[in-house]
């Protein structure tokens, strides 16, 4: 209730950075870590091999910002890398049509994934958490028929999103321009502005005059290309679309999503904090890769950053609100 | 009058970040007295209460229970001294009873079985202090309002509260309800309980107070008899006199009709007709759940109903759609502004600018530096106090944050304004600040349709009123010709008529 007027602009305030980029501040303190760790982190391949690895859960986790902002969350997102790595290969190599729309046609089932599980959700009624887990298994199931349970091999086209492009790994490539493009359209359209107040509060968004059902409906059309994106770069650099491609993904790019700061709640979130959310989580991967240890502690040892990352987070709103 | 003090807060200060909140405010809390903190929103009321109730810690001074010095550090040592909150927002279950509500946390057991009886004893016994007759195995959700806020207090009763707090317990109430309310007060003051009272409404004071300490700014102004003249009171609590409460400035209507309603019908609402002409304040008047703010939902286009046109200059508007009605001019500042009004954690300019951000982008990217700048304008327009215009709005007190809704459909360019309580929670300097933007709306060829609980406002500050009853409009009345009374026998209009009779 007592109104508090903001701190005058005062040199550079370290606690408010601190505040504001603790993501930022761990994936540094990380990096450091690691290196006096393992002198091999910061070597030229290796890095390479760390963007490679961040591009197919940055890219997801882009798309599923935008749920997250608008207070919505989406599972069905691993399902839908696969179904569309799976059509645009198909398209290909079993109905062989032209290589050159594989990729439109990726991102077209992806978007109209995405479509379905936003129109069950704003339209059906249903939370997006159902509403996803339903798709989830739906478009699994879907894969598993379309591909009768075997791997299909990529058409070019799909298999140079997964390759070279001169020196540069076309996946980073694709990682920085759709993070762009992600943080264009999340900070400067009216989709997301619409967002992040669809997310903020559903009900004032709606009686300011804001399509709040259009809204849902494209965040996970927006979540769904993006998957659909993820999938086909992790089937480009297999050269073959699995059935079982980036199954429990949807997990991970929750975790980035979360870990970047934003709010599960609604109303809140950025694109650069996403992509540090996932370097967070790759650099822990490769990092511990490195030291050899085992796949198994690796598992307990990102629970604990994402419930760590998470707490910090909370008790620094806290601190800001009163 | 210190030496038999309940509870004293000695010159406490509290700041957050640069911004003094508290400065040296001295309050004391007397054994069945009750004493109100008076301030416009901003004061530092609330900041005072949640020290008392353990959220902030003060950064000096001193907090004296009986005589001696404690410390609050959280909420539970609060409770242990015998302090009990009834926020606005109250602290119940819904879905339980109001017996497991009364318990809840310390559930009587026996051997780990929860002991339903003395359950149901306890609750019936809290609740017989308050003279309640309710059956504790009604779930809380089923109740009232003010029955809820009623069973918050023979919780906190059972609970041995020796001090209680109540944060403007009135502000959602009826007459009637505030009357209940009121006895149950002074069964507690009689059985030595020591009251803090907030509430905006002056009137209350009077009737319920023994003392009010006055705020202002975060500072301590005064300590006051409660039968101050209600002018004194204003003018202590904003620092000036305020020339009138209800400075309306009645323009001439226009001939056609800028709003028409033609029987609108749904749920409860029964053939609704109404029109308002440029220039005007319709006022909606009538008891709580008597459909007034079903009615102005429906019209901005935020509920669907089942028959009936609505039409904004002749134009007929499409039902359930507040973009189309946005278009066409309509305004809608909704009940609650927290749920319903504001984004809180988004900037003042954001929540501004929403109802704008669609008509001014440009190939769906946002006009950002235009929207920035129709914000500013319409902030400083609208007086709106803030740090600066990319603070969120959440740390605005609730007369700001009402005013940035009202901003927004200025910023919109809206002919005609649907405003559903718009002074609820709001302090008297803000208040009149509200009115004067309702003149010139109208001055400008606009009009108003506002429903009010507050009937001071309905007769300050409207030049028709309208009765509505049971979902119906039960009369109309030129305000100059109403008055309280006349309203109230409308609104009362075939409502338990055969009760009235079978009393009589």
């Amino acid at each position: 209730m007592s109104s508090v007027a903001t701190t005058p602009k005062k040199g550079f305030d370290f606690k408010a950075f601190l505040a504001n980029n603790g993501a930022l501040v761990g994936l540094v303190v990380l990096c450091l870590a690691m290196f006096i760790a393992t002198p091999r982190f910061l070597t030229g391949p290796n890095l390479m091999n760390i963007g490679i690895q961040v591009s197919t859960i940055a890219v997801m986790a882009f798309g599923m910002t935008f749920v997250i902002v608008a207070a919505g969350i989406d599972l069905s997102v691993g399902s839908i890398a696969a179904i569309s790595a799976m059509t645009s290969s198909y398209w290909v190599t079993t109905a062989g049509l032209p290589d050159g729309l594989s990729i439109v046609v990726g991102l077209a089932i992806g978007g109209l994934c995405g479509w379905v599980t936003g129109a069950m959700s704003a339209y059906g009624k249903l939370p997006t958490f159902i509403a996803s887990l339903a798709m989830l298994t739906i478009v699994r199931g879907l894969t598993l028929v379309i591909s009768d349970g075997r791997p299909i091999a990529t058409g070019d086209s799909v298999s140079w999103l997964g390759g070279d492009l001169g020196f540069m790994p076309v996946p980073i490539l694709i990682l920085i321009v759709s993070g762009l493009i992600a943080a264009f359209v999340l900070n400067r359209t009216i989709i997301g502005k619409n967002a992040f107040a669809v997310g903020g509060n559903t009900e004032a968004a709606r009686l300011s005059g804001i399509p709040v059902k259009r809204v849902l409906v494209t965040v996970f059309v927006i979540s769904g290309i993006f998957a659909a994106l993820s999938g086909m770069i992790l089937a480009g650099r297999l050269d073959s679309a699995q059935p079982t491609l980036a199954s429990g993904y949807e997990l991970d790019a929750i975790a980035a999503v979360v870990i970047g700061g934003a709010s599960l709640s609604g109303g809140v979130g950025r694109i650069s904090g996403t992509l540090i959310g996932a370097l967070v989580l790759a650099v822990i991967r490769n990092g511990l890769n490195l030291l050899s240890v085992s796949a198994f502690w690796q598992q307990v040892v990102i629970g604990l950053v994402i419930a760590i990352a998470v707490g910090f987070d909370v008790l620094r709103r806290k601190n800001v609100r009163h | 009058m210190s030496n038999d003090a309940l509870l004293v807060l000695d010159r406490v200060c509290k700041s957050f970040g640069p911004v003094q909140v508290i400065d040296e405010v001295t309050v004391e809390v007397h054994a069945g007295k009750v004493s109100v903190l008076l301030g416009e929103n901003g004061a530092g009321k609330s900041t005072l209460i949640k020290m008392i109730a353990g959220v902030h810690n003060a950064d000096s001074g001193r907090i004296l229970m009986n005589g001696k010095e404690v410390q609050i550090p959280d909420t539970k040592a609060s409770e242990a001294l015998g302090i009990a909150t009834i926020h606005q927002e109250l602290n119940l279950v819904p879905s339980m009873t109001i017996a497991e509500n009364i318990t809840l946390g310390r559930v009587p057991r026996r051997f780990g079985i929860i002991n339903r009886r003395e359950m149901r004893r306890i609750a019936r016994e809290a609740l017989d202090q308050l003279g309640l007759n309710l059956d504790v195995n009604t779930p809380v959700g089923d109740l009232g309002l003010a029955q809820q806020q009623l069973v918050e207090i023979a919780k906190a009763l059972s609970l041995d509260a020796r001090v209680l707090i109540l944060d403007e317990p009135t502000a959602a109430l009826t007459n009637a309800e505030i009357a209940g309310l009121f006895e149950v007060v002074s069964q507690l003051k009689t059985k030595g309980v020591g009251m803090v009272f907030i509430s905006h409404h002056l009137d209350e004071i009077a009737a319920i107070g023994d003392f009010v300490n006055v705020l202002r700014d975060g500072k301590f102004i005064a300590t006051v008899p409660a039968d101050t003249p209600e002018n004194e009171l204003v003018r202590l609590m904003v620092g000036r006199d305020i020339d009138a409460q209800f400075p309306r400035q009645a323009a001439t209507p226009g001939e056609q009709n800028l709003l028409s309603v033609e029987n609108l019908s749904v749920g409860p609402l029964q053939n609704i007709s109404l029109s308002v002409r440029p220039g005007e304040v319709v006022a909606l008047a009538g008891l709580m759940g008597a459909g007034r703010t079903e009615l102005i939902r429906a019209i901005a286009g935020a509920d669907k109903y089942t028959s009936g046109t609505v039409k904004v200059a002749g134009k007929k508007l499409p039902r359930n759609d507040v973009a189309a009605a946005t278009r066409a001019g309509l305004g809608h500042v909704p009940e609650d502004r927290k749920t319903q009004g504001l984004v809180l954690d988004a900037s003042v300019a954001e929540n501004i600018g929403y109802a704008t951000m669609a008509s001014t982008a440009t190939a769906g990217l946002v006009d950002r530096k235009g929207q920035r700048e129709r914000a500013e304008k319409v902030a400083a327009r609208l007086r709106i106090r803030m740090g600066n215009i990319d603070q969120p709005i959440r740390s605005l007190s609730g007369g700001n944050q009402q005013k940035a809704v009202f901003g927004r459909w200025f910023s919109a360019g809206a002919k005609v304004l649907l405003l559903d309580e718009p002074t609820r929670g709001v302090d008297v300097g803000a208040k009149v600040e509200i009115y004067e933007l309702i003149n010139e709306i109208t001055a400008s060829g606009g009009c108003v349709l506002m429903a009010s609980s507050e009937l001071p406002e309905v007769l300050g500050m409207s030049d028709r009123v309208l009765v509505m009853s049971q979902g119906r409009i039960a009369g109309e009345l030129a305000t100059n010709e109403a008055t309280q009374d006349s309203i109230m026998a409308l609104a009362v209009s075939n409502v338990h008529r055969e009760d009235e009779m079978g009393k009589k």
